[in-house]
């Protein structure tokens, strides 16, 4: 890729795109919103791969570095009430493949439907790490890495965030539908049924 | 209602990965308007096993497989090579390749020929409508495209097609009956003509006899020798013309399927 960037970087997006469209996933809890960062990741990845010199590029650390860019466009969509509009026709909601994959047709939906609106409930700094670490497999130095901490403090708000969907689970188990914290929008419950 | 704890230990978060839509790769690649990478599957052709490349706007490469490595890696990195361009293999073949190779008639299949020059688009398309089994020399294609002294720009553009077996250009021949030369060696291109019920001897025959066209006395049309209507005439009602001009001043008319002289009405085939 350091060498034949155009060329190469239609291999790099299959390579990574299930990595990064995890963690968008799990993180907007929304596909329409996933399918808009983690395209926007590799936009955003391919504009500064243009900038980087050789040396740089070969020494990159592919999936921490695109995650931390994934991540960072989570944070900046989700703060304050002024959202993008999204584009008509072209949107991500066409693009999204609304079958769900193989691995989600094994689970059962209900239950991991749960553990989504279980996992948008936690706060930031523990949903984060344990996304990365437990969903996309990242190493505990890599998932340090995207969040720019120490390995110990990725390790223990990960270990945080495992608990306290624990605790969750508990306390939610005996009402089928638990509450959301933000009241779903139509579109978004329609999404909302089809992700896990 | 006694649900049972919901699971949420690390199996259960790993379940959430999931798989990117389909077509993401291609929406981001859009968006950086950089083309798709190019797709490729590998067909049994009428003479060995040819590799055929393709992409959202049609056919845009055709290799045998004897050029550029017997396996899916190897072309990749031929691909690579001659056009600086990835290339992943498909699942499918582009619709109507199979039909396109059984019946030699590649008229309905899309291509991309966006490298090529106007000029040598219009030769390709002409050529494209010469039908499997016959053979046109390399003055009809500059004639019929309406560049008559054109003949050796023609086999330059033949020579550059990148679709051959599809683009018929080993269609296209000396008119002294020799069949010319191909940009895959002339014996890929005489193994092509033979595997399709061309008579090679016989169209080298009349040449060597002075004879580009040949006619039947008793329905007054003449062709050239390799149309379909030519291989009907009997050997008792056929004669033989060294030019159009000479069949026209015998009072002969042209055929409509192969248009062996300029003007005159046209078949759709």
């Amino acid at each position: 890729m350091a060498d034949d960037l155009d060329g190469s970087y239609g291999a790099f997006v299959r390579a990574h795109a299930d990595a990064v469209y995890s963690t968008a996933l799990r993180l907007s809890s929304s596909r329409a919103d996933a399918d808009d960062i983690a395209q926007e990741t590799f936009v955003r990845a391919y504009r500064a791969l243009r900038r980087y010199d050789r040396a740089r590029v070969v020494a990159l650390q592919a999936r921490p570095w695109l995650l931390t860019i994934t991540v960072n466009l989570w944070r900046s969509a989700g703060r304050g009430a002024a959202r993008r509009p999204r584009t008509a026709g072209t949107g991500p909601a066409e693009t999204a493949d609304p079958r769900p994959g193989p691995e989600e047709a094994a689970l059962s939906s209900e239950a991991s439907r749960s553990l989504v609106r279980l996992l948008a409930e936690l706060p930031e700094h523990h949903r984060v790490p344990l996304v990365l670490h437990h969903v996309v497999g990242l190493t505990y130095p890599e998932v340090a890495s995207v969040l720019g901490c120490p390995v110990g403090t990725a390790k223990a708000n990960a270990a945080r965030g495992l608990a306290r969907l624990r605790d969750l689970a508990r306390t939610t188990a005996p009402r089928p539908t638990s509450p959301v914290p933000r009241p779903p929008s139509p579109a978004r419950r329609a999404v909302a049924k089809e992700a896990p | 209602m006694t649900a049972p704890t919901l699971p949420t230990g690390p199996a259960a978060l790993r379940r959430l990965r999931v798989r990117a839509p389909a077509g993401f790769p291609e929406a981001v690649l859009g968006r950086l308007a950089l083309r798709p990478d190019d797709r490729f599957v590998t067909v049994g052709g009428p003479a060995g096993e040819l590799f055929v490349v393709f992409n959202d706007k049609g056919i845009s490469a055709v290799v045998p497989a004897a050029l550029a490595g017997s396996d899916p890696d190897g072309f990749a990195r031929y691909h690579r090579r001659v056009t600086g361009r990835a290339a992943v293999p498909a699942a499918r073949p582009p619709s109507g390749l199979a039909a396109a190779l059984r019946t030699g008639r590649g008229t309905a299949l899309r291509y991309d020929l966006s490298g090529l020059s106007p000029f040598e688009r219009a030769v390709l398309a002409k050529t494209l409508e010469i039908p499997s089994g016959e053979v046109r020399p390399y003055g009809w294609v500059a004639r019929e495209i309406g560049r008559p002294r054109a003949v050796r720009a023609v086999g330059s553009a033949l020579g550059r097609n990148p679709v051959p077996v599809l683009i018929p250009c080993h269609r296209v021949v000396r008119s002294d009956g020799h069949v010319g030369n191909y940009g895959l060696g002339v014996p890929m291109k005489r193994a092509l003509l033979q595997a399709e019920g061309v008579d090679l001897d016989r169209l080298e025959r009349l040449a060597q006899e002075g004879v580009r066209f040949v006619g039947s006395d008793a329905t007054g049309v003449f062709c050239v020798p390799s149309c379909v209507h030519a291989r009907r005439i009997r050997p008792s009602h056929q004669v033989g013309f060294r030019s159009s001009a000479a069949a026209l001043v015998a009072g002969f008319r042209a055929c409509a399927h192969c248009a062996p002289a300029p003007g005159g009405e046209r078949s759709a085939s």
